[in-house]
């Protein structure tokens, strides 16, 4: 399925990888720092460090971005979905600045904007390489039924009469 | 997590090779993850058709998938091999970085996706955005 534009759904898919690795790394990381270091040498440690909250809600964090990631890979150009998460750190640092009122350096702005110009760059262009082969061999193994005009146009002609009920 | 052994102390070759693996797994990852679920298909049709356990099947049922986890795994551990040896500051903004490039030039090669000029430059200006936001 090969789509010029993506849905508004599959937006909402590459909203979800932009913005759940980057909080989770920072959940995670803000988990850590606040327990006292882990010694290799008491793995227990490391477990029960697991099932702190912020830990927690980290890893829950993790698994959307993973589940929404394979989910936009498999419609979406890999060149087309990194970026995408790279946007992720541009959220993050807009949501240090204005939560955590955490300054921005001029270095940090340059990042920002590189960032949201590549971002603007790929997302002008088409989501997947449409390879015309593939393309069909896969639309008819997911609609075996559309093999020709004629057979297409009878299932719509029930459809059109139920219609005027 | 030790990242106070400054740069300097690991001679250049070796911060080189370090942060080669870290983006030599992960970009191995991302590719063969990336074809995996090419050739598992549209996840949300899969996920329409057979429900969310159907999806989750077809994914944990493809060898391609666990090679590209497989990779993830080993980039992941080499980031932290490369954390005990170098700071922080160096290490996540060069491999964040430089895996973009390395997956465009990947996914030219061995996905053969359309990596037309817009790419390319997108590519590039988020490698040195994620550098200077990271650093």
């Amino acid at each position: 399925m090969a789509h010029e534009r993506l849905l508004p759904r599959q937006y909402l898919i590459l909203l979800m990888v932009a913005i759940c690795a980057p909080l989770g790394d920072t959940c995670l990381s803000r988990g850590m720092t606040s327990l006292p270091a882990i010694s290799l040498t008491h793995p227990a440690t490391l477990i029960a460090a697991v099932f702190t909250p912020w830990i927690a809600f980290g890893i829950a964090l993790l698994i959307g971005f993973f589940a929404s990631y394979l989910t936009a890979l498999s419609w979406a150009d890999l060149t087309y979905v990194l970026p995408a998460t790279a946007f992720g750190n541009v959220i993050v640092a807009f949501l240090a600045r204005f939560w955590l009122r955490e300054p921005i350096s001029l270095e940090r702005w340059a990042g920002i904007v590189l960032i949201t110009l590549g971002v603007s760059f790929v997302a002008q262009g088409p989501s997947l390489t449409v390879r015309p082969a593939i393309e069909r061999s896969a639309t008819e193994r997911l609609a075996p039924e559309k093999e020709s005009f004629g057979k297409i146009a009878e299932p719509a002609v029930p459809v059109a009469q139920e219609q005027p009920r | 997590m030790t990242i106070s052994t400054p740069a300097s102390a690991t001679g250049l070759w070796a911060a080189t090779a370090m942060i080669a693996a870290v983006v030599l797994c992960s970009t191995a990852g991302e590719v063969l993850t990336a074809a995996a679920m090419k050739s598992i298909g549209d996840l949300d049709a899969i996920r329409a058709r057979s429900g969310l356990r159907g999806a989750i099947r077809a994914v944990l049922t493809c060898p391609l998938f666990f090679a590209g986890v497989s990779f993830l795994a080993l980039a992941f551990f080499s980031l932290l091999f490369a954390l005990n040896h170098l700071n922080l500051s160096l290490v996540a903004p060069a491999s964040a970085s430089l895996t973009l490039v390395t997956n465009a030039i990947a996914g030219k090669i061995f996905l053969k996706e359309n990596v037309d000029r817009r790419r390319w430059t997108a590519a590039v200006l988020v490698c040195i955005g994620v550098y200077l936001l990271a650093h």
